[in-house]
């Protein structure tokens, strides 16, 4: 493994592979370090990432009263357009595709880190934020078109409640791209330190979260509002 | 459109004497005070020691200074209000214009939940999980200090528009189409929810961090259920805050949108839904009240076993009850709105759900009430506190119960009644709380104890004073008597509202009596000295450090066994008459002071102030400034320094002596 530390849960999935009498109810005791049971406080690794987990789970709360607002709202058109009628399913489908694939190159830089290969781990941090900035450009033009035609969030609830909530999980992307940009500069100047990883795997978590919001937007949305 | 946006000399309300004065005074204290350090000399002290410290004991007692200055604030308040209803009965209109006293109910339900309660409530879960966990620190030190920052330049904000501009005339939950533009064109609504937002935003950094200490941060031997009580309710407060606060945040934003770009989230046309609005503030604000008390039960339960000379009674099934009372309180915000025509299914949930909290909560009265029986109880100021506690809340409770019922609501809905009911539950639960956990920690916090005969004299003070002055709004409320009148119609209602007039006369003489022991202490500290960091004789790891605590709480961490981790050392020393082995003393890494929260509270504050006003580029700068201030933070290498073996062990040094002192027999 090359001196780079795996997080205690590939510790443990390892202990388990190696262990084939370790059956699933059998407690399994519990690890240094790691904050569980009487073991004593878990390590800053441990520590950043669950903290930013629990960050994460407030972020979807967020989302889930913007999705809230458009449950309610998507019927009240106030005699303007529809959905079905502002949906263009082609495109939305086509930021889900780059959307899911910058979430796969994601992956790849981060196990890039764990090698500890610099070269890699930029490219693919590289191409991760190319494709969220095409995700965020595609998003912007399928608003200006919206806004050429007329049809603007001032005009009824139902349209306040669409840019509202497509418009935060783009405003999420566009500010992870700084986030991104910083990492990436972070990267290149102090190389691989303790912090940087740390904070590479909170990129990563809030990166992946931003694709499965968007998989509920996409579905709710652009699915079932462009169907309805 | 001018350079500073809607902001000019008009916005200050020199016209009407009440708040020029007041902000006269209150500028007068501020730049007073400022002078004050900077003849003294103590703005470098203050930067080092204050400004920048990540210590979660500090970052605890800027906390409760906050609240402190806040509740006497949100109590002028509330003077001004009973003084008003008292005397505008009949013909007469009080002294207050009417759109002054809108915005002074406004601002007392806002200050004393977010800025006064919630702050107080916060010190309490910062200075004590870390001890109580037997750890050195919360989980994230540095991210703790931004929290605390940004809910002081909220509650900074709000005071701003005391003098500068207006505040809210809609109540404290600003209900559109109120609070629209159209029927709110001023600034009031706008200062109230950036300065909620901001705060908000900060309370959420606290509640994450508080969750990720006591999740991952127990010192070795640790387990769930050798938790201290507190440690338990502050991670169920901490859970709701993280499942709650995104909630507000969300719901202001819409608001804000809707006063800014003229969306329709929850306007009366095109569409919007302002009982959209309603719901979504409610399924915030209903966990909201949880969040406050339930730390509040923690501070009691340690309070009763360690003044009843016995283990908390039922310790499991206060966990299981704290636990319930955390889920349910997510399922129960309707009841906030039952005449608002939700229909008879929806009604019946919401009332049975609520009313099945009381289970929950009567599970923990009995739990303190057996906790005293046959233990030797002590009748010390927290414990007078804590008695007075139960005999308030279980009243407020039982109302509460009252209200839960669809039928009956429809009755007291929005009566005095309904006031009278929260604020016996939340003064009873919570400010009494707050009394008794100050009395109780305050030697742990500044090394030496309160002078008990002023507690004492606050206490009953407190305690009569609230009875007199809410037991008549029950009354009043029953005789259909609405809030948030500016005048009275019917003089039948005055004597009641003079008797509750009365009531605050002797609630301000409780505070005045507070305020006194804080001084008259203060004075007597080396008399009141508590030498042995311990002088309640109590039952958790924070009393097994000296008083204070050295900023790194323990020099060793200490291996817990058992369920009162404390007190069985204590016991086991007793017995073996010594205070116990040496314990081998190791280097350790603390985090560094940083001025990161400081300016990020700072241009929060900055920014909220220029989007009150439409100062568009000014935002701008702050946001700049802000990410600015964020990536040289996170370019810093060394977050951490290593304390010094001497030291640790002259820390260590101290608590033996302290621990041996406690050995001798009493004199």
């Amino acid at each position: 493994m090359s001196g780079v530390q795996f997080p205690a849960s590939h510790e443990a999935a390892d202990r388990l592979r190696n262990r084939p009498d370790l059956r699933a109810k059998d407690p399994v005791p519990a690890l240094p370090g790691t904050g569980q049971g009487e073991t004593g406080p878990a390590d800053k690794r441990i520590l950043v990432s669950y903290g930013f987990w629990i960050y994460l789970l407030s972020d979807i709360v967020l989302f889930s009263a913007f999705f809230a607002a458009f449950a309610v709202q998507h019927g009240a058109s106030a005699g303007g357009p529809r959905m079905p009628q502002i949906v263009d399913v082609g495109r939305a489908a086509l930021e889900t595709g780059l959307l899911l694939a910058s979430s796969y190159t994601c992956m790849l830089s981060f196990a890039a880190t764990h090698r500890k290969n610099l070269l890699w781990t930029q490219i693919f941090l590289a191409v991760t934020g190319l494709l969220g900035l095409a995700f965020v450009l595609l998003e912007a033009q399928e608003f200006f078109d919206l806004a050429a035609r007329g049809i603007t969030p001032q005009r009824s609830g139902m349209l306040t409640a669409f840019f509202g909530l497509v418009g935060l999980h783009g405003l999420h992307v566009s500010l992870g791209g700084l986030w991104l940009g910083t990492m990436m500069a972070q990267v290149q100047v102090k190389g691989f330190t303790t912090q940087i990883v740390h904070r590479l795997t909170c990129f990563n978590l809030f990166w992946h979260t931003l694709d499965i919001v968007w998989i509920g937007i996409f579905t709710i949305v652009y699915l079932m509002g462009g169907a309805s | 459109m001018t350079v500073l946006g809607k902001l000019s000399l008009s916005a200050i309300p020199l016209d009407q004497p009440i708040p020029i004065i007041t902000s006269m005074v209150l500028l007068l204290v501020m730049f007073g005070t400022l002078a004050l350090a900077t003849i003294k000399g103590w703005w470098p002290y203050l930067w080092r020691e204050w400004m920048t410290t990540v210590d979660h004991k500090r970052i605890g007692i800027l906390y409760g200074l906050l609240g402190a200055l806040m509740l006497l604030r949100g109590f002028a308040d509330a003077i001004m209000m009973r003084t008003q209803q008292a005397a505008s009965v009949g013909g007469g209109t009080g002294y207050l214009p009417p759109e002054h006293y809108n915005q002074i109910f406004s601002a007392h339900g806002t200050i004393m939940i977010l800025f006064g309660a919630m702050p107080l409530v916060l010190a309490f879960m910062n200075f004590l999980v870390p001890l109580q966990l037997g750890v050195r620190d919360v989980a994230f030190p540095t991210f703790n200090a931004v929290g605390f920052w940004l809910t002081a330049s909220g509650a900074l904000l709000v005071n701003v528009s005391l003098f500068v501009g207006e505040f809210a005339r809609t109540g404290w939950l600003p209900y559109p189409p109120l609070s629209e533009t159209g029927y709110s064109p001023g600034v009031g609504v706008d200062y109230y929810l950036w300065a909620v937002q901001i705060s908000g935003i900060g309370t959420l950094i606290g509640g994450i961090n508080i969750l990720t200490t006591v999740l991952k941060m127990r010192c070795p031997g640790m387990s769930y259920l050798r938790m201290p009580m507190f440690c338990w309710t502050a991670m169920a407060s901490s859970l709701l805050i993280v499942a709650a606060f995104p909630i507000l945040s969300a719901t202001l934003a819409m608001l804000t949108l809707d006063r800014y770009v003229g969306w329709h989230y929850f306007t009366a046309e095109a569409g919007g839904n302002p009982m959209m609005f309603v719901n979504l503030v409610w399924a915030w604000g209903h966990p909201e009240v949880y969040i406050l008390v339930l730390p509040c039960f923690g501070i009691f339960s340690e309070i009763f076993p360690t003044f009843s000379g016995k283990p908390l009674f039922g310790y499991r099934s206060m966990v299981a009850a704290t636990l319930f009372i955390c889920v349910v309180s997510m399922m129960v915000w309707l009841h906030h709105f039952f005449t608002m025509g939700a229909g008879g299914a929806v009604n019946a949930f919401f009332g049975i759900s609520s009313s099945i909290i009381a289970v929950g909560t009567g599970v923990k009265i009995y739990n303190w009430i057996f906790t005293m029986y046959g233990g030797r109880v002590r009748f010390e100021v927290p414990m007078l506190w804590s008695m007075g506690f139960i005999v308030t809340f279980i009243l407020g409770g039982l109302t509460g119960v009252l209200l839960a019922i669809p039928p009956a609501d429809f009755i007291t809905h929005n009566s005095m009644f309904l006031v009278a009911h929260f604020h016996n539950v939340i003064v009873g639960g919570v400010v009494f709380a707050i009394f008794a956990g100050l009395e109780f920690w305050f030697p742990k916090v500044f090394g030496y104890r309160l002078h008990a005969g002023w507690g004492k004299a606050a206490f009953w003070l407190a305690f009569i004073g609230f009875w007199v002055t809410f037991t008549p709004l029950y009354v009043l409320g029953l005789m259909g008597m609405t809030r948030r009148l500016q005048h009275v119609d019917f003089p039948e209602w005055q004597p009641w509202l003079l008797i509750s007039m009365a009531g605050v006369a002797i609630l301000l003489a409780g505070v005045i009596c507070q305020i006194t022991q804080l001084v008259v202490s203060y004075h007597q500290r080396e008399a009141l000295r508590d030498t042995t960091g311990d002088p309640w004789d109590g039952r958790s790891l924070e009393w097994s450090t000296t008083s204070p605590p050295p900023s790194f709480n323990f020099a060793v961490l200490p291996r817990v066994e058992s369920q009162e981790a404390y007190w069985r050392s204590k016991q086991e020393a007793l017995a073996a008459s010594q205070a116990g082995d040496a314990p081998e003393l190791e280097p350790f890494e603390m985090p560094r002071n940083s001025a990161v929260g400081f300016f990020t509270a700072f241009f929060a504050f900055t920014f909220g102030f220029a989007m009150i006003w439409h100062i568009w580029w000014l935002a701008i700068a702050a946001l700049i400034a802000a990410f600015a201030g964020f990536v040289i933070f996170a370019w810093r290498d060394t977050g951490e320094f290593e304390v010094s073996a001497e030291t640790i062990a002259s820390a260590e040094h101290q608590r033996q002596l302290a621990r041996r002192a406690l050995m001798e027999p009493k004199a």
